[in-house]
């Protein structure tokens, strides 16, 4: 077990153990976008750093990568840390500024739009945290959405933005966006998203639908059950 | 390729390369790294094969890397028997006849040497090599000696040692002037923890920009668990402006390559990356060759001077992403992701390429450890001040007369660099600024020449070493151009990972833009300042962390000319076109015509030998008329 201080609070936790984790188990709250208990951590969004003080070093670092060491006295909520998160706030309101989400968290904090910076009109909700690319390799396993570009010019999209042909339709990607930026339209037979169509199944027990074809194809490829078993939805089965 | 696997076989390997470097016959050398051949030197090549062939002489014509002073390239060599190495500059295909009847008739009238070495000084050997034999030869007695030559005087080349000298495609020239000798010593003489141990001793830090000291990291990485570790040669030098690890990588591979098979050995690993940017094709080709040649010669491969080590190198070539000279962006790359990278928490000498522990070091470091090993780290240590040890090779380039690759010793004044090396300012221009350390770096301002270049002193005053790009400025620089020209490089080199870095670089470019378009505004100063600070901490790499300095040192520097910027809508320097106005002052202006015939918006009026006018609303701010006009006639405020 490893003792460390966070806000003034004496705590111990198991080696390994995330800063972030160890400090929500401790009813401190730290805001994040992008880490996510489905997938890997990736530091993206920057909104969950926190100061560590080790001997006389202090340092900013994020608290969803960072692992307890013994004797560490973490801040969670000093200026220096403010600083960071509203500048990405701030950041994250010109880039996104049609996004509920940001700007409710950006009321939250007490954070209010910049008006000097420029308001983008084309990044839509993005703010790039990569859970969706993260859950469609990691949890899905298909890894049909990547990143294309850099800097400010990068985006989430299938290769080359073409049709993907791996993408099995099952919205894990839009379930997992914070801000709701992917766009998945599913109407009785067919559902949309990114760019493609996917034929639904029917339950052959109840007839609704409920999951698309490629999806349940993929499913029984991987888990070797027929797919005449995963023709039945899971409230009949 | 004769195996090397004794010291013998390498004194015999080295035998052949003396000959080559000190040949019975005439030798003509030509500079052929990029810089040179950016200069027309393939033409001079060309342009000696043909004379020497006409004339049927029997001269040896040969290739080499940078020879430094880029000033005056091509720049060429000519060795003759007992008789000092001449080295010639500013050589055209035209003066090669006129050469060539110089060498023939033993003269230096018509060409005139830019100076003479009559020794060489083999570093790595410690040892001397004479061309000369007897007295110099009355007729090169003007001709001063290289290090009499204020370009040379205060260098001390230990990482570029054989830079310019050796044919970098000549393994036995590498090995004649010590090559491969300091491996022999580490094999058989030293223990890895004794290798470790000398480095640390020898006080080297990493020269691609961070200053951490090398062998500590050799030390963790030779403590970490694991049987397979990698050393990896971060070649992705990217700052606008520099290319010293290019030419150690064109001129002397096998440096480079000698020190990666010690630093394997010292911790433990058997296979080694060198990371090079594909923009850097006499790099990759030269150093694919002296890998070659190293594995032919069994220097490379299993059982390496007949001991049980085994280890060889693989070339990788980046594509050209700035970011991948960040070691964590740089080992994604190497495992064929997307070159981005991840936080450091967990350090990369424990988990680093392939998640295994991972020795990485910049080419310029790498070429510093040979010599340590032979030389010793206490001698190492001796060189340069306290905490900055060794020499540093930087870029010299931008408003300077004597533009070329320096190699100093660490703590150096900049004033010394700039006027005793570079030669100063030219065209009688005042000194205003230098940028160290790149896009990453700061502007150091005239009055703070006296600082030591040191690792620690360039920190301080909020810049830092980098990798060896030195951005000499002039009065007629305009520092928040400069600013944004930087962070406008870095805009487009964010990989877009983190916000900060992604979003927040992009607004302080905004911002900068701005107030170089005239529409500044009250307090952009500071709104920038508190960014910078937030970007620094919050951003996930180097990059963004080191992002804003340009921004903060010429803030802290030249806070002024934000100023005249945002307030009084101008720029002091006469750079930015939104602030500016040329004018033609009609005491001066004799009406010969020049400027309004090469104004390329037709913007200026007048009749021959009146005064001429310029029409403001048409005018595009070119400065080609300022440029053009022989009385000074024109001015820009």
């Amino acid at each position: 077990m490893v003792n460390f201080i966070i806000d003034g609070k004496k705590i111990t936790a198991e080696k390994g153990t995330m800063v972030l984790e160890a400090a929500r188990a401790n009813g401190i709250d730290i805001p994040t976008l992008c880490a996510h208990e489905s997938v890997s951590r990736s530091g993206a969004c920057r909104l969950c750093v926190v100061e560590a003080k080790k001997g006389k070093r202090a340092k900013i670092v994020t608290s969803c990568l960072y692992p307890v060491e013994e004797g560490i006295i973490i801040e969670t909520k000093n200026e220096r840390v403010m600083n960071v998160r509203r500048l990405v706030l701030q950041l994250l309101m010109a880039r996104c500024p049609e996004s509920e989400v940001i700007r409710d968290l950006a009321k939250q904090l007490g954070v209010d739009p910049q008006p000097r910076f420029n308001q983008d009109e084309d990044k839509g909700n993005c703010i790039l945290c990569r859970s969706c690319v993260r859950v469609c390799e990691e949890v899905v396993g298909v890894s049909a959405i990547g990143f294309s570009c850099r800097g400010a010019d990068k985006a989430v999209g299938p290769p080359f933005n073409e049709d993907s042909a791996v993408c099995i339709g099952c919205g894990a990607c839009a379930f997992i966006c914070p801000t709701g930026h992917i766009e998945m339209e599913t109407t009785e037979d067919t559902r949309k998203i990114w760019g493609r169509t996917f034929k639904m199944k029917a339950c052959s027990v109840c007839s609704r639908y409920f999951a698309p074809e490629d999806q349940l194809k993929y499913i029984s490829k991987k888990t070797g059950v027929p797919l005449k078993e995963l023709a039945v939805c899971t409230d009949c089965r | 390729m004769k195996k090397i696997s004794t010291l013998d076989d390498l004194k015999k390997a080295g035998d052949k390369g003396l000959k080559s470097l000190f040949p019975g016959d005439v030798k003509i050398v030509v500079g052929m790294a990029t810089s040179g051949i950016a200069s027309g030197a393939g033409e001079v090549y060309e342009a000696l094969k043909t004379e020497i062939k006409k004339r049927k002489l029997p001269y040896i014509l040969t290739k080499t890397g940078s020879m430094g002073m880029d000033f005056i390239e091509p720049l060429i060599d000519v060795i003759e028997k007992d008789k000092p190495r001449l080295a010639y500059g500013k050589m055209t295909p035209d003066k090669v006849p006129q050469l060539i009847d110089q060498i023939v008739k033993g003269t230096i009238d018509k060409i005139r040497p830019v100076y003479r070495v009559d020794e060489e000084d083999i570093i790595a050997k410690r040892e001397k090599k004479h061309y000369l034999t007897g007295a110099v030869p009355e007729y090169l007695k003007d001709i001063p000696t290289m290090y009499e030559v204020p370009f040379y005087k205060k260098q001390v080349k230990i990482a570029t040692r054989n830079c310019g000298i050796i044919d970098p495609e000549s393994i036995e020239e590498y090995i004649a002037r010590g090559g491969y000798l300091s491996l022999h010593k580490a094999l058989s003489a030293m223990s890895a923890e004794g290798i470790v141990e000398d480095v640390i001793k020898s006080g080297l830090r990493g020269r691609g920009g961070g200053g951490f000291p090398t062998g500590v990291k050799w030390q963790s990485c030779r403590r970490a668990e694991g049987d397979i570790k990698y050393v990896i040669c971060n070649g992705d030098e990217g700052d606008p402006g520099a290319y010293m690890d290019r030419s150690v990588m064109e001129g002397d591979p096998h440096s480079v390559i000698e020190g990666m098979i010690i630093g394997a050995y010292a911790v433990g690993a058997q296979e080694g990356f060198i990371y090079v940017r594909n923009e850097y094709p006499l790099a990759v080709a030269n150093l694919t060759k002296a890998i070659e040649d190293a594995r032919g010669c069994g220097l490379l491969g299993k059982n390496i001077f007949g001991t049980n080590f085994n280890f060889d190198i693989k070339i990788s070539k980046g594509a050209g992403a700035f970011v991948c000279g960040e070691s964590t962006a740089l080992m994604a790359s190497l495992e064929g992701k997307a070159g981005e990278p991840r936080a450091k928490y967990i350090h990369t000498v424990e988990h680093g390429l392939w998640d295994r522990p991972s020795n990485l070091n910049n080419v310029e470091t790498w070429a510093n450890v040979p010599v340590i090993i032979s030389r010793g780290g206490k001698w190492f240590s001796e060189i340069g001040v306290p905490h900055s040890t060794g020499t540093k090779v930087f870029s010299l380039v931008g408003k300077i007369s004597n533009i070329g690759l320096v190699e100093v010793p660490m703590g150096i004044s900049l004033k010394d660099i700039i006027y005793d090396i570079g030669g100063g300012i030219p065209g009688g221009n005042k000194f205003k600024a230098v940028q160290t350390g790149g896009p990453s770096g700061g502007c150091i301002p005239a009055t703070m020449m006296n600082l030591s270049v040191d690792f620690d002193a360039l920190w301080e005053a909020g810049s830092m070493m980098g990798s060896g790009g030195m951005i000499v400025m002039d009065e007629k620089t305009c520092m928040v151009d400069l600013a944004r020209y930087f962070i406008e490089f870095l805009v487009s080199e964010s990989c877009g990972k983190c916000t900060p870095c992604r979003e927040g670089v992009r607004r302080m470019n905004d911002i900068l833009h701005d107030i170089c378009a005239g529409r500044g505004q009250e307090g952009d100063v500071e709104m920038l300042e508190s960014m910078a600070k937030g970007i620094v901490d919050g951003s996930l790499c180097a990059l963004g962390g080191s992002a804003p300095n340009p921004v903060l040192s010429t803030i802290k520097y030249f806070r002024e000319e934000y100023d005249a910027h945002i307030k009084q809508k101008k720029c002091p320097a006469g750079v930015c076109r939104a602030l500016i106005k040329y004018e033609i002052n009609a005491k001066k202006c004799t009406g010969c015509t020049v400027c309004a015939k090469k104004c390329p918006s037709e913007c200026i009026s007048g009749v021959k030998k009146k005064v001429h006018k310029i029409d403001q609303k048409k005018c595009i701010k070119c400065g080609i008329c300022m440029e053009s006009c022989k009385f000074n006639a024109i001015t820009v405020k």
